[in-house]
């Protein structure tokens, strides 16, 4: 009884496999692709980066809470080198590692030069943290330095207005307090790094803890004014080599 | 006091018969190495005819084929200097330096010994090497086309990077365990073409059975790592990936009946077709491989994998309720953020956004394919054909709106797959 049984479902089978072999492979979609007329997709660049714009912000320009960062408006030759940085290891992000691993250096370019080119209202900067010697603390470093300890100040590189300098060093206003931290950390374990000299990690190596704390707070509470955009680079040379700023990227 | 000394012996000589059984079948099949393995001479050039300019375009042509630089090149290295980490169930693999470079590389190594790791997976010295290593499916590359690739590899630029040690666990880091491995799974081959399929055909089964070790994925693999055959209707669930490689001869799970021929080398080419796009490993073999093969090479491994006799068409599902509030709130999602892009019937645009509907990554058995591209998104990989790819962001919904929406969309347009629960969305998130 059990053998006429299997017997009967094996022909059973045999009868209907063809068939639903006939639905499996015909595509059960062919039928809504020859009725439904395709979606029109805009031809953009803004449309072909959805997944850059899905965690840095509408048009790239993530607010001033949490941790990612503006995108949008850095200069074109730094988010270019990010890229990279992230594509092949220099720079350690998993999501931006997968996005970009099989991206052209072509494509990213086209990709930093779209951010670039924004020129995008910021938001009022999130309230400061009440603490005035922090604060003051910070405002030194950024604005001073600390030249017994070989730290220059910030606005010898990054433009007086801190806007940042063409072609490659990147603003540092309007950028989350955490995302400050995150990266002068990063710089300190050698998890953040830029093509040799580079000169952030050394800088970032001589901060104590709390002078990372300070100056990421004093940064992050700055109002950013309109117009603020990436100056020409500073007269004179640099206070210390830095390769991703002299040497050009292909 | 004598007895127990003839059974010790029984046991030794048994032992002892087993172990030179074992050795015998690593050893059969192998060529003498013309007695130049262990010599520190690099000499390999003079044991070759010279190069042509020919045979180091094939040479580079074969690389690609094989994807070499994928495994052989860590992120942001140096090409074909090794380094990477090739995660398996047993632990992780680094592959090896490539490069001519004397101390760290093959500088050492001449024709035959390289002959001899692809065609046997024995290295210059001896060492039996790991399966991860797909030697298993570069048995059938010729000798004359191992020739050419290792000519190639010599005109390399020299990386000095040593080796690094594999993380195997015990007792896969031993060469007894892949001497057993062997044993069950591997005899040297050679690539015999079928007189009664085309020249085409053949050709195409040589570079996806061979070099392509398309099979290393979408072949199942048992709980030893033993791989079946490219038609056996498994496909594989990527060792500590969140991918499932799907069998290519199972048209339910996305494989290659019912497809066009044209469709086929189309996305192979360029990442991207008018119902398909490759994200995850396979984007990854696009850019490393396929995009670089001649449309002659791609037709023929598209011919091939079309005619492999089909995967019987799966039991349909059982009958499972599919909770209302799910399938409505699975309706809204889409309509809220897939529909802009997919279409509001699942029609997508083609070559740009993969059509939904009858899409197999959609409906096949396992959902986790489906699972990773709702929530991590990405972008297929920059060609020629396509280098300027339209990305997909991820939608971190949670769980449970991740499930209502994959149950909606397994189920709409006609579908008919089970229904996805938040619990299967934690298991493979």
């Amino acid at each position: 009884m059990k053998r006429l049984i299997s017997a009967l479902a094996r022909r059973l089978a045999l009868v209907l496999a063809p068939a639903l072999c006939m639905t499996g492979t015909a595509w059960a979609g062919d039928t809504v692709l020859a009725a439904a007329t395709p979606v029109v997709v805009p031809d953009t660049l803004a449309q072909r980066l959805q997944p850059c714009t899905a965690c840095h912000g509408a048009e790239g320009r993530a607010s001033r809470e949490g941790y990612l960062p503006r995108i949008a408006g850095k200069p074109a030759a730094y988010l270019h080198q990010q890229l990279l940085n992230f594509r092949d290891g220099r720079r350690s992000n998993a999501t931006m590692a997968e996005l970009l691993a099989h991206q052209s250096d072509a494509y990213l370019r086209e990709t930093a030069g779209h951010f670039a080119s924004l020129d995008l209202p910021h938001n009022a900067p999130p309230a400061a943290p009440a603490n005035p010697a922090l604060m003051a603390r910070g405002q030194t470093l950024a604005l001073q330095g600390d030249a017994a300890r070989r730290i220059p100040a910030c606005v010898e590189c990054h433009g007086q207005a801190l806007a940042g300098t063409l072609p490659a060093v990147p603003g540092l206003l309007g950028l989350p307090r955490d995302y400050l931290i995150g990266q002068l950390g990063a710089w300190q374990t050698g998890s953040r790094r830029a093509i040799a000299p580079d000169c952030m990690a050394q800088i970032a190596r001589r901060l104590a803890p709390e002078d990372a704390s300070a100056v990421a707070a004093w940064l992050s509470a700055r109002p950013v004014p309109p117009g603020h955009r990436a100056g020409p680079p500073p007269p004179g040379p640099a206070p210390l080599p830095c390769g991703s700023v002299s040497v050009p990227r292909p | 006091m004598r007895r127990p000394v003839r059974w010790l012996a029984g046991v030794l000589a048994g032992l002892g018969a087993l172990l030179a059984l074992l050795l015998w079948l690593q050893l059969r099949d192998e060529a003498p190495s013309n007695g130049q393995n262990g010599s520190p001479t690099p000499g390999p050039i003079a044991a070759m005819p010279a190069s042509t300019a020919e045979q180091l375009a094939r040479g580079a042509y074969l690389a690609r084929a094989g994807n070499c630089a994928a495994c052989h090149t860590a992120r942001g290295g140096a090409p074909y200097a090794g380094g990477r980490a090739i995660d398996t169930p047993f632990g992780a693999v680094f592959a090896g330096n490539l490069t001519p470079d004397a101390a760290t590389g093959l500088g050492a190594w001449n024709a035959d010994d390289f002959w001899r790791a692809l065609h046997h997976g024995r290295s210059r010295d001896g060492r039996l090497l790991t399966p991860a290593f797909p030697y298993p499916n570069f048995t059938l590359v010729t000798r004359d086309d191992a020739d050419a690739l290792w000519a190639w590899l010599r005109t390399l630029p020299p990386v000095a990077q040593p080796n690094r040690p594999h993380a195997l666990r015990w007792p896969f880091n031993t060469q007894m365990a892949q001497a057993l491995w062997r044993t069950l799974y591997f005899r040297p081959g050679s690539f015999e073409p079928d007189p009664a399929l085309s020249a085409t055909v053949n050709r195409g089964a040589y570079l996806v059975n061979g070099l392509g070790h398309c099979g290393a994925c979408h072949a199942s693999r048992n709980p030893l790592g033993g791989s079946g055959a490219l038609d056996d209707a498994g496909g594989s669930a990527l060792p500590n990936q969140p991918w499932i490689a799907p069998s290519l001869t199972d048209a339910a799970a996305g494989g290659v009946p019912g497809r066009s021929a044209d469709e086929l080398v189309r996305l192979l080419k360029t990442g991207v077709s008018a119902r398909a796009t490759v994200m995850g490993p396979m984007a990854e073999v696009v850019a490393g491989s396929t995009q670089h093969l001649s449309e002659p090479d791609l037709h023929a491994m598209v011919a091939y994998l079309l005619q492999l006799p089909h995967a019987p068409a799966p039991t349909p599902p059982a009958r499972t309720q599919r909770p209302p509030e799910a399938m409505a709130r699975g309706e809204q999602l889409y309509a809220d953020h897939c529909a802009d892009c997919h279409g509001a019937q699942g029609q997508g645009a083609p070559g740009i956004y993969p059509p939904l509907a009858g899409n197999p990554t959609v409906t096949m058995a396992d959902a986790r394919n489906l699972v990773r591209a709702i929530t991590r998104g990405g972008f297929p990989p920059a060609t020629a054909g396509n280098p300027r790819p339209y990305g997909m962001p991820g939608f971190d919904l949670p769980h449970a709106d991740l499930a209502a929406l994959a149950t909606w969309l397994r189920a709409a347009w006609g579908h008919d797959a089970t229904p996805v629960m938040p619990v299967d969305v934690l298991l493979v998130r």
